[in-house]
């Protein structure tokens, strides 16, 4: 009989434990990155990338990036474009706050801004739904409504003079034919702004192509599933329609809230550019870049135009972040689970 | 896999791409370049669109030799001009505006004169008061002048007839028989306005207005705003209640927006206009394409009723960094010369007559040139109306003013402007407009005083 030794079995030794790296310091991080990047330059996709992007980053850096840059060491100064040049400080940003002519200007831009932006993409979304409907001529309309976008903005700031002429206008003509009259559109301070929102709205069509290809991808069966559920109209609108396209309209929300900031052409053209307007301008349309590029090419205060500029800048900074911030609620994408 | 390049190499490639960089913008600024060949001189601001442009530059050419003229057509346009000095690529030559000189002269975007003149023994005497002053800066001449726009009254007969009154009803000098007069003369229809009666055409030629009321807009030295003055006060409550006594800013600046300005269907054919004071080449354009209607011209008079005639115009400058100064001196003084004017207004006025239509005469801010087309080119054409307008217009000149230049510029022009329309648009009383206008004023004409001193 064999024996088995009744020494019990020698405790498995204890697996060391795996090494825990020690926590690199942040140089050493730093390092690790760069070798990873450099590294990341041999592969050949990685080139092709830089390559293909490489216009849009020479793009930025000399159009963009460059002049931005010159312009913030600009509002520092007093620059002309013609004498010497010399620090001011922060003498141009005093005067931003010290010039009435700012806070009027930039009031202005914001109204338009508030009525343009919601007038503009209701307009847009509501044709955007039309064209939906309109089946084989659509391609048809859809460059109708886009053909206005190629007209040139100096030639609507031109037809706004003509259109809205408050004694001989279409506009007056046909509200007198149905017995309203119509208002000073281009002098009476009320009017003024409303007028060029109505003007600018006329090329909107960019606007209706995005919301149409948004519309196209929404679902069909959503919208079964709500008519089973017996959901009207405005219900599957509300709870399916808008939700899909929250995307676009978010999109459309942020662009067109830049652009509406950076109007310039439309009022220029009606109010400051032409011979005549140039001895009659109206304080209404007196636009936030209009007043800035009166400084800069006017006046020749290219130094405190600058830090015009830089305050544009941070109004519209400002702005797109509150509107990202709100979006977060609204917005879906798909893929979202909430 | 391909060796990573030595450091070497980089390097070499770093450098080239820098250089690359450096050199871009030296080869894109065709933007803004606006200077010409060495053996060309370019223009910025003129366009020889008629006769009297054409002729002139040919006789310029013919005293410039083997220089070519280039000429870049278009109207002034200050955002260029300032890129291309700011490039330091000027064009030689640039016509513009006189109310702009003084503050591209006080910032050292155009050159003085001086050497200009005397190098070529110009007599400055020759050119009117009124064009060198308001091209002049502390007494230092940057411009000679290439128009001298004068200003007089045109008044419809037809339409004064039709409500009772003769052309010696127009007088400037009673302001209260002048209101009475734009309210007779004034008209509507269906709620809307069809005539005006009277137009006082401000902004534009608020400082005629202010001047008949015997004040000014600014110091003969140009360096203190006088908006808030008691006299610029009362020219602008009357003039914006003028305005306001025939129906309002807003049918009146309607109705003067649909005007046909240049067409057979002028406000003086559709009688959408009685009376108003305007420059001398409307009177070129009624003679062209409207010369049977019932105009009639006579002076603009200030309160005490002797005659006014408020005078601007464009006047060449030689900018800073010009390529040709010489040749660009040489240019001006040929361009603006007697023998020039009156060779091509010569031409000009066989042209207009050709056409069958009145040649009104060609006032050019040199004496010698008006006086010389007066007697040489001008003769009466049998049209009396046009005839005694022309006449007008010569004498009228003995009578004319001009704002002072200042070292402002565009800001001081925008700052009595905005005071204007901000009066017509019903956004400020005029008292509490000029406040704020001098105020605007004031500080542009200090700052640009300073940036000069």
């Amino acid at each position: 009989m064999s024996t088995r030794s009744a020494t019990p079995p020698a405790p498995a030794p204890t697996p060391a434990p795996t090494p825990v790296p020690a926590p690199e310091s942040p140089a050493a991080e730093r390092r690790a990155r760069v070798r990873r990047w450099r590294a990341s330059w041999r592969r050949h996709d990685t080139r092709a990338a830089y390559l293909f992007i490489s216009p849009w980053i020479f793009g930025f850096v000399v159009l963009t990036a460059g002049p931005m840059i010159a312009s913030l060491v600009l509002s520092f100064t007093n620059y002309d474009g013609i004498g010497p040049t010399k620090g001011v400080g922060m003498e141009n940003y005093r005067q931003l706050f010290e010039d009435p002519q700012v806070a009027t200007s930039l009031m202005n831009t914001l109204l338009f801004s508030a009525m343009r932006v919601p007038l503009s993409m209701a307009l847009a979304l509501a044709l955007a739904m039309l064209l939906l409907r309109v089946g084989r001529a659509a391609g048809f309309f859809r460059t109708v409504f886009y053909l206005p976008v190629m007209t040139p903005s100096v030639a609507v700031g031109i037809l706004f003079l003509l259109l809205f002429n408050g004694n001989m206008g279409l506009i007056n003509n046909v509200l007198g034919f149905f017995g309203v009259s119509g208002p000073s559109w281009t002098t009476d301070g009320t009017w003024v702004k409303p007028g060029l929102v109505l003007t600018t709205l006329w090329a909107l069509g960019g606007t209706v192509v995005i919301y149409l290809a948004a519309l196209r991808n929404v679902p069909q069966d959503l919208y079964e599933a709500a008519e089973l559920d017996g959901a009207s109209r405005w219900k599957a609108f509300r709870h399916v329609t808008l939700p899909q396209i929250s995307g676009a309209l978010f999109f459309t929300l942020i662009v067109n809230t830049i652009a509406s900031l950076q109007t310039f052409t439309e009022a220029y053209t009606a109010f400051f550019g032409t011979s005549n307007a140039q001895t009659y301008s109206h304080e209404a349309a007196l636009f936030y870049v209009v007043y800035l590029f009166q400084q800069a090419f006017q006046f020749m205060h290219m130094g405190y135009a600058s830090a015009l500029s830089w305050l544009l800048f941070l109004v519209i900074l400002v702005i797109t972040i509150i509107q990202v911030k709100v979006s977060k609620r609204f917005v879906y994408y798909e893929g979202d689970t909430r | 896999m391909a060796a990573p390049p030595s450091p070497r190499r980089r390097r070499r490639a770093v450098a080239v791409l820098l250089a690359a960089a450096g050199l871009l913008p030296a080869t894109a600024c065709g933007g803004v370049g606006l200077a010409g060949t060495s053996d060309s001189i370019t223009t910025m601001g003129f366009g020889a669109g008629d006769a009297l442009a054409t002729v002139r530059v040919e006789e310029t050419q013919k005293a410039l030799g083997s220089t070519d003229i280039e000429i870049n057509e278009g109207a002034f346009d200050e955002q260029q001009f300032l890129s291309a000095v700011a490039a330091g690529e000027p064009p030689d030559v640039v016509r513009m505006d006189r109310t702009l000189i003084g503050g591209y002269a006080a910032r050292g975007a155009v050159v003085p004169l001086t050497d200009c003149l005397e190098d070529r023994k110009v007599d400055l005497g020759q050119y009117r008061e009124g064009a060198i002053d308001e091209a002049s800066l502390d007494g230092v001449v940057y411009g000679l002048p290439d128009s001298y726009d004068n200003r007089s009254l045109l008044l419809n007969e037809d339409v004064l007839k039709a409500n009772g009154h003769e052309v010696s009803d127009v007088d400037t000098s009673d302001w209260k028989s002048l209101r009475k007069l734009a309210t007779d003369l004034d008209g509507h229809k269906d709620g809307k306005f069809t005539r005006i009666g009277f137009d006082p055409k401000i902004p534009e030629f608020f400082p005629l207005w202010v001047r008949a009321n015997g004040g000014s807009l600014i110091s003969e030295d140009g360096r203190t705003a006088k908006l808030d003055t008691p006299e610029v006060v009362e020219a602008l409550e009357y003039t914006a209640g003028l305005i306001e006594a025939q129906g309002g800013w807003g049918g009146f600046k309607a109705l003067r927006d649909s005007f046909d300005q240049f067409g057979a269907e002028n406000p003086f054919v559709r009688k959408q206009v009685g009376a108003y004071p305007m420059e001398d080449w409307y009177l070129s354009v009624l003679g062209d394409v409207s010369p049977d209607t019932g105009l009639r011209a006579k002076p603009f008079t200030d309160r005490k009723g002797k005659p006014l005639n408020y005078v601007s115009g464009y006047s060449f400058v030689i900018p800073k960094g010009s390529p040709h100064p010489e040749k660009a001196c040489r240019f001006i003084t040929e361009m603006t010369s007697p023998d020039t004017w009156v060779a091509a207004a010569k031409a000009k006025a066989e042209d207009i007559r050709a056409d069958g239509s009145p040649y009104i005469g060609d006032f050019t801010g040199n004496e010698v040139a008006d006086r010389r087309i007066r007697q040489e080119v001008w003769k009466p054409t049998g049209n009396a109306a046009f005839d005694d307008a022309s006449r007008q217009l010569y004498a009228a000149q003995e009578n004319a003013f001009s704002v002072p230049a200042n070292a402002a510029g565009t800001e001081f022009r925008k700052a009595w402007q905005s005071a204007v329309n901000s009066v017509l648009s019903g956004d400020a009383s005029p008292r509490e407009a000029l406040d704020e206008g001098q105020r605007r004023a004031q500080s542009a004409l200090d700052r640009g005083n300073t940036e000069r001193e």
